[in-house]
């Protein structure tokens, strides 16, 4: 059992803290332009029309009280369109069920795609893919955003492919159809397994009257190419017409109930007999990072809020000690953790980190990787004794680690410490950001520092005076672009994670996806690259 | 000495009989029809003989079956409780034919009191005051009134003056019985009477007498030993009725003078001694100011019994008992102490015209009952009288009640030392009561037991029809509906197969409450609430807070003040009961599933029950309220009529077909 040490009356603390809070407030602030979708008047015309927003048909089709994780709601931040990129992705539980929930914004541009919409889309499919949740699509959606077509029409193939490879490994795939799906839209009930269509609302063909009649010379309307109507009856792309959009989401739920599915790699934990909570209070994780991420943090204080009854078995705590790791549970799953302590990683922290990830794969135990880390040390005994074998010998084990991963930023996400703590490019099946963190090659004053340098030095090979004025022009204009580079929103933005998350929802957020990852079977034992020794 | 007595009886009564043998040391026989095979009144016997069948005439009213119970299970004697065949003279003969004791007064006593026809003439010549009788006969003529009764029921003409009373000869419990102002509606109320007497007690004589209206319902419990002693334990009033059907009783009435209380006493004497009676019998009256008039004698134990047995300290059953083997009554009765109230509890709905309600009867909770089937005795060492409440129960948690008898659930008796003191503990215990499953008049009996009138002491027959009660008022819906959703998302989150550790209705972004929706009393209602971090509501009312939440129990604090809200859910029923109130709630599914449209003008069956009669064909024209067809369901006949005027456009049904709750009878295509 950890034993905190955090002083929750320390003027620190409370700096941290109300730092924290209003960084959250920012937070809520962003994430509430995403609810509020296209704006009130194109929700009170949708309302009008006797339609039902996207997030009223999610929360109508997810079982009552069940908890719902929101995906990349920041998904678009920093770009020229609005933030949510006018669709809505989570996991949320239907009938017992885990499942990928994606549900288009027509209230946002029509809910059409632009490319952040297809990124955020696609990485949907991925989760369910890997986690072999079945994926339901609440359609409603006017197509591409045309003016970017370039960035969506090509790489755009890859969701209806998505969707029939999701077919293809056993996990299913449903859409109810609310109003339009159109023209490349049509592939999207054309490649699910089942197919909801909502009387006199769903539109779906690959082209309208305008169209047919400028290609063949027909005259035609909505209905006879696409209504539910017809395809129910007639084409039978639909298997079930509902009379109205509260039928379609009842129907939905029957189809779920009706799949049957089992857990694959559930090993216990999650259910309520599983909760122990921690005995710290989760409300004091917003008081342990410090708002200068130069100044470290002991992760034991988080480990004691986040895991079950605040039990930690530490693995070598004697050992490598700027890297902690251990064991514990967490709402019932068994996890191992690392969670770095002083920022850097030695040699010592990398051995040790990969002699942990192998014992994992042996047991099966997913990971967590709590992120605070500067990078790996450098300088000339560090080079020596042989850094980059031993970082590579952690990258390697990360890499081809096949347990599930789950990566929280906490704060500083720097160098090849975000490749060996398993960040975005090393798949963890999910990745969440605290306000609080920041991911770069290195820290933006030590980038405009390296630049500055590297720039001297060039100035002097070719023998010219190095401007010192526009020396410290570049530093700051530098640092302030690497800054808000590193931030969370504009990462999120980018789909570099899945979501910045409140510091007290970490539990909640893990005990969620620890759960979704047992749906997937417990993978194969790992075969790992040649370690360089 | 009796051994083993048999009840020829069912529910509570059984019970109460069976519990004064127990005390006796006398073995206990109970009979049951299929129907109340798991009733408690079985289980608790020490034997049990099984009448095959369900209806009343095929088990409980069965003459040869029952006697041949007795004696296949040894039995010595036979207690009949009260209505089945309490008074019926003829199954007294035959338990006395069969060799067995009789629990009751002479068969001849019996017939004597069983018209109430040949009643009225008894008691007018013993001096008991009498309504003077008309009788129809054949085509509507009205026989000679009996000799002794005053000529205030009719015109010089000999035509009745209205508004009458039909009432069953042998009837009882309202059956057979209607009120009519309007000559023109005599024939047919006559008529319909007939049928529901014949079909209820087998003789279809009905009479005619003027209607006393609004008058006090008193009756005086006689008891009387086979050596010439007649007790008198004083009146009890009975004057809160519907459908002339007892609901409140108690001892003794507020409302008579003591002169009053003196010629009622010495007019049930008179009766009891003009028939030789023997056993515990009660005489009725009607009061209204200084006039008395005899209505009936019931030569039986009432159903109200118990708050005689409060009063005076006394076993109605014991001494019924101890009469049968001959013993002797003491001189005098004992004194009387205090007040009791009982109620009766019907599993019926007031607001639809009492309309009896079956099904399963899913909690039966009464709080601080000190005895069951007994005077209370919980005084201990300080009080000088042992006061308390009752509960004379037919039925438990899970109990079903079925079609075929008496509504009845339960009385409940409070017992004290004075008439406002009892009225309050017994409005209190039945409204904290826990009774779910089932619509019953318990709102209504908390209104009339607080009711200014009924605590003036102002009681008469039409009271229930002169006070507003039938529709009480209703706690706070909201309040209840939030509490009712908070329970169900608290249960949600126990029964969910994943994530049910998480925190309940958990969203990392948050855009609107959870949603339940309810039929409540007044009709839909909805709650919106999203709980917190803290496990309180981040969403919600703003006077209420929540302080915690379990599948069976919420505590919210609202606008200050706590309460506790206890929720029970059986399928999509939930009950919600507290300080402040109980309420059902039915709850709403999010996604209901389509309508199946019912053809309009079709007439659905308001309950389960028998097709009666048809009185239409096929293609009929009809008018608007014309008669289409008879449903009878708990031995009460409903007329189904026309809602407008058309044709008949379907028949469903023909006569003996049984019929669904919601059942398409009839469609009538509505014609301009």
């Amino acid at each position: 059992m950890i034993d905190s040490r955090l002083d929750t009356a320390s003027a620190d603390f409370q700096a941290r803290r109300a730092a924290m809070l209003a960084k959250l407030r920012d937070l809520d602030a962003e994430q509430a332009k995403a609810v509020a979708g296209g704006g009130p008047k194109y929700v009170e015309r949708h309302h009008r029309r006797g339609k039902l927003l996207a997030r009223e048909r999610v929360e109508l089709l997810v079982d009552p009280d069940s908890p719902f994780l929101e995906l990349s709601p920041l998904a678009a931040w920093g770009t020229d369109f609005p933030v949510g990129a006018s669709v809505i992705t989570g996991i949320g539980v239907v009938e017992g069920v885990e499942c990928v929930i994606t549900a288009s914004d027509p209230t946002v541009r029509g809910g059409s795609s632009n490319p952040w919409t297809l990124r955020k889309t696609l990485r949907a499919a991925d989760i369910a893919l890997e986690n072999r949740l079945p994926l339901i699509n609440l359609v409603e959606s006017g197509g591409a955003d045309l003016p970017t077509q370039k960035e969506i029409f090509i790489p755009g193939g890859r969701i209806f492919r998505d969707l029939t490879r999701l077919s293809a490994a056993g996990i299913p795939t449903i859409a109810l159809v609310f109003g339009n799906s159109t023209a490349g839209g049509a592939y999207v009930p054309g490649m699910s397994d089942h197919v909801v269509m909502v009387k006199e609302r769903a539109k779906v063909f690959l082209g309208g009257p305008p169209l047919v009649k400028m290609a063949t010379g027909e005259e035609s309307d909505d209905e006879s190419l696409g209504g539910a109507e017809m395809h129910a009856r007639t084409s039978g792309l639909a298997d079930h017409l509902a009379v109205d959009e509260h039928d379609a989401l009842r129907i939905g739920r029957r189809i779920v109930r009706r799949l049957n599915r089992r857990k694959a790699g559930e090993r216990g934990g999650g259910g309520p007999q599983d909760v122990r909570a921690p005995l710290y209070d989760e409300e004091e994780l917003l008081g342990i990072v410090p708002e200068d991420l130069k100044i470290p943090f002991d992760p034991r204080e988080v480990i004691a809020r986040i895991v079950d009854a605040s039990e930690f078995d530490e693995f070598k705590p004697l050992y490598g000690a700027s890297l902690v790791t251990g064991w514990a549970t967490l709402h019932g799953h068994p996890i191992g953790i690392l969670a770095n302590a002083r920022g850097v990683l030695f040699s010592e922290e990398a051995q040790k980190a990969a002699q942990f990830i192998q014992l994992a794969n042996q047991s099966r135990t997913p990971l967590v990787f709590l992120q605070n880390t500067t990078g790996y040390m450098v300088g000339k005994d560090y080079e020596q004794h042989g850094i980059i074998k031993h970082g590579a010998m952690m990258i390697n084990a990360v890499s081809n680690s096949t347990v599930p991963h789950f990566t929280i930023v906490m704060g500083a996400s720097y160098g090849a410490g975000n490749y060996g703590m398993c960040g975005r490019a090393y798949d963890p099946r999910f990745l969440f950001a605290w306000p609080s963190a920041k991911s770069a090659v290195m820290g933006p004053a030590q980038l405009a520092g390296v630049l500055s340098i590297v720039g001297r030095a060039s100035a002097e090979a070719r023998g010219q005076v190095y401007d010192e004025a526009a020396d410290v022009a570049m530093r700051q204009m530098v640092e302030s672009q690497i800054e808000s580079e590193s931030l969370p929103f504009f990462l999120s933005g980018r789909l570099y994670d899945d979501g910045v998350i409140d510091p007290r929802d970490t539990r909640t957020v893990l005990g969620l996806c620890l759960s979704a990852a047992g749906n997937a079977p417990v993978p194969a034992p790992a075969g790992f690259g040649v370690f360089r020794m | 000495m009796i051994r083993r007595l048999l009840v020829a009886n069912r529910a509570e009564i059984a019970r109460r009989i069976f519990r004064t043998c127990r005390d006796l040391g006398i073995e206990t026989v109970a009979v049951f029809s299929d129907a109340d095979a798991a009733s408690p009144h079985v289980t608790e016997a020490d034997h049990a003989v099984r009448l095959a069948g369900v209806r009343p005439a095929d088990t409980y009213l069965d003459i040869p079956a029952i006697v041949e119970a007795a004696l296949k299970a040894g039995a010595d004697a036979v207690h009949p409780g009260y209505g089945f065949l309490s008074e019926n003279a003829a199954f007294a003969r035959a338990v006395l034919d069969a060799g067995l004791t009789w629990i009751g007064p002479h068969p001849d006593a019996i017939t004597a009191m069983g018209s109430k026809i040949e009643a009225k003439l008894l008691m007018a010549q013993a001096g008991v005051p009498v309504l003077p009788s008309l009788t129809p006969g054949p085509g509507g003529a009205f026989q000679p009134e009996p000799p002794g009764s005053a000529r205030a029921g009719r015109q010089e003409s000999g035509e009745p003056v209205f508004p009458v009373l039909v009432k069953a000869s042998a009837g009882g419990g309202g059956r057979g019985m209607r009120i009519v102002r309007d000559p023109g509606a005599l024939e047919e109320a006559v008529a319909s009477a007939r049928r529901e007497a014949l079909s209820a007690f087998g003789d279809g004589a009905v009479f005619v007498e003027p209607l006393l209206e609004d008058a006090r319902h008193i009756e005086v419990q006689i008891l009387a030993d086979t050596h010439g002693t007649v007790w008198t334990l004083g009146e009890r009033e009975c004057s809160i009725q519907r459908r002339h059907q007892k609901v409140v009783e108690e001892t003794p009435s507020p409302g008579i003078s003591p002169g009053v209380r003196e010629a009622l006493f010495d007019a049930a004497v008179k009766a009891a001694k003009a028939i030789g009676y023997v056993g515990a019998g009660t005489v009725e009256f009607l009061v209204k100011g200084a006039t008395i008039a005899f209505l009936e004698m019931n030569t039986r134990l009432q159903v109200e019994h118990p708050v005689t047995e409060c009063v005076y300290g006394v076993d109605l059953v014991r001494l019924q008992l101890e009469i049968a083997e001959g013993s002797r009554l003491p001189a005098e009765p004992p004194g009387a102490a205090g007040h009791a109230i009982e109620v009766r509890l019907y599993a019926e709905d007031p607001a639809r015209d009492w309309r009896p309600q079956n099904g399963t009867l899913h909690l039966f909770e009464v709080p601080g009952v000190d005895a069951r089937f007994e005077v209370p005795a919980t005084g201990g060492g300080h009080a000088t009288r042992p006061y308390g409440l009752r509960l004379d129960s037919g039925v438990e948690s899970g109990s079903q009640v079925g079609v075929h008898y008496d509504a009845m659930l339960a009385k409940v008796i409070a017992w004290g030392p004075d008439r406002a003191a009892v009225a309050r503990r017994l409005a209190t215990a039945l409204a904290r009561a826990r009774v779910h499953g089932l619509t019953t008049n318990r709102d209504l009996l908390v209104a009339v037991l607080r009711h200014r009138a009924f605590l003036a002491g102002d009681t008469h027959t039409g009271f229930l029809d002169a006070h507003e009660v039938t529709a009480p008022a209703v706690p706070p819906v909201p309040v209840f509906a939030l509490a009712a959703a908070l329970a169900l998302a608290a249960g949600n989150r126990a029964e969910a197969s994943v994530l049910g550790g998480l925190p309940s209705g958990w969203r990392n972004v948050a855009s609107q409450p959870q949603r339940a929706a309810f039929e409540g009393p007044g009709g839909r209602v909805e709650v919106g609430y999203r709980l917190g971090r803290d496990g309180g509501l981040a969403e919600g009312p703003p006077e209420v807070r929540l302080l915690s939440a379990t599948p069976g129990e919420v505590v919210l604090e609202v606008s200050g003040v706590l309460g506790r809200f206890a929720v029970a859910r059986y399928a999509d029923e939930v009950y919600v009961d507290s300080a402040l109130g109980s309420m059902r709630l039915r709850r709403l599914p999010r996604l209901p599933e389509p309508v199946v449209l019912i053809a309009p003008g079709s007439l659905l069956a308001p309950m389960p029950g028998t097709v009666l009669r048809v009185e239409v064909t096929s293609g009929a024209p009809v008018v608007a309220g014309q008669p289409i067809l008879t449903l009878e369901a708990m031995k009460m006949e409903h007329q189904i009529s026309a809602p407008a005027a058309g044709v008949v456009s379907a028949l469903n049904v023909t006569p003996g077909r049984q019929v669904e709750a919601g059942a398409v009878l009839a469609v009538i295509e509505e014609q301009q």
